[in-house]
């Protein structure tokens, strides 16, 4: 199988064209956007859902995104198995749409934290971070205003006893339970993170630690 | 039948809400002690062509739960007025 991806473009994505980029130019994967008004993921076989505002932010993050055309189509991909990739406002949305389990609150200090962070690869074993080294430290850069990941206490248990949390922050910018930047729904095939893999692929941004979270994920296609 | 329903989302409470500790802290510093606690929600305001009332809460309540409330994360309450005339 070929992989082929498709990154969904809402009114107020912002990162879209970065994700784009990472996968068609540094990857050389085919690449296409989808509309979140489209009812068809076409051929597409891995899904990102990009960084941005969607919506304005307006009710909750990703709360409106969550039920937009496209939607009902990714959650089916997802539910048979299909390749989900949510970065930032893109977890938000997964997890408002129950792809992924938890919330993610305003940070505790009130403050949209823009900065490069370091994180720690806690599971190498996922579609996700295959290439990476566990406890492996990478730089990436955060950017966001809600950013707290929060889930109750049962699921909290599930996450640590299935490996579910993929990166943890070393310097916790923003809250997050048990430090969690980054987590996979229990099948492994959704992810979410706060921190964005495609501003630190490119060596022109000065930072390449996310590559090889999408060389990983294409890789377990082909 | 027209209805006017005024919910209000909270976080729950075993969520830490920093805004609302901020305002809190604030109001304690300008002498308002007997301010226990505040939090800090959402209003919305929703009209609603009904049936009955049985019927306007359970769209209410739909909409919550679907919608307007995180159950992850939040609670909501709301009340319920029937209007005797029309809404211009």
């Amino acid at each position: 199988m070929i992989a082929k991806v498709g990154v969904v473009v809402f009114p107020g994505s912002n990162c879209d064209h970065d994700a784009y980029y990472v996968c068609k130019n540094l990857i050389n994967v085919d690449t296409k956007f989808l509309w979140h008004k489209d009812t068809s993921i076409e051929d597409r076989n891995i899904i990102i859902i990009p960084g941005g505002f969607s919506y304005g932010d307006y009710l909750r993050c990703g709360a409106i995104a969550r039920f937009s055309g496209i939607m009902p189509e990714v959650i089916r991909f997802a539910n048979n198995g299909g390749i989900v990739i949510g970065i930032c406002n893109g977890f938000q949305i997964l997890c408002e749409a129950g792809l992924l389990p938890g919330a993610l609150l305003r940070n505790n200090n009130l403050k949209f934290v823009c900065d490069t962070v370091s994180l720690k690869v806690e599971n190498n074993k996922s579609i996700f971070t295959g290439l990476y080294d566990i406890k492996e430290d990478i730089k990436i850069p955060i950017a966001h205003g809600e950013g707290n990941f929060y889930c109750d206490e049962n699921v909290h248990t599930d996450l640590l006893s299935k490996n579910q949390i993929l990166f943890r922050y070393n310097n916790n910018p923003n809250g997050s339970l048990d430090d969690i930047a980054g987590i996979q729904n229990e099948k492994r095939n959704v992810m979410g993170m706060m921190p964005h893999p495609e501003r630190a692929s490119d060596i022109t941004l000065g930072l390449t630690d996310g590559y090889k979270l999408f060389k990983s994920v294409v890789e377990s296609v082909v | 039948m027209l209805f006017t329903a005024n919910v209000v989302i909270k976080l729950r409470e075993s969520i830490l809400d920093p805004q609302g500790k901020t305002i809190e802290n604030s109001l304690k510093s300008i002498g308002f002690h007997a301010i226990l606690e505040t939090r800090i929600g959402k209003f919305i305001e929703l009209k609603i062509d009904a049936e009955n009332e049985e019927d306007a809460r359970i769209i209410v309540e739909n909409a919550c739960e679907k919608l307007l409330a995180n159950p992850v994360m939040e609670n909501y309450t709301y009340t319920l007025e029937k209007h005797s005339k029309e809404i211009a």
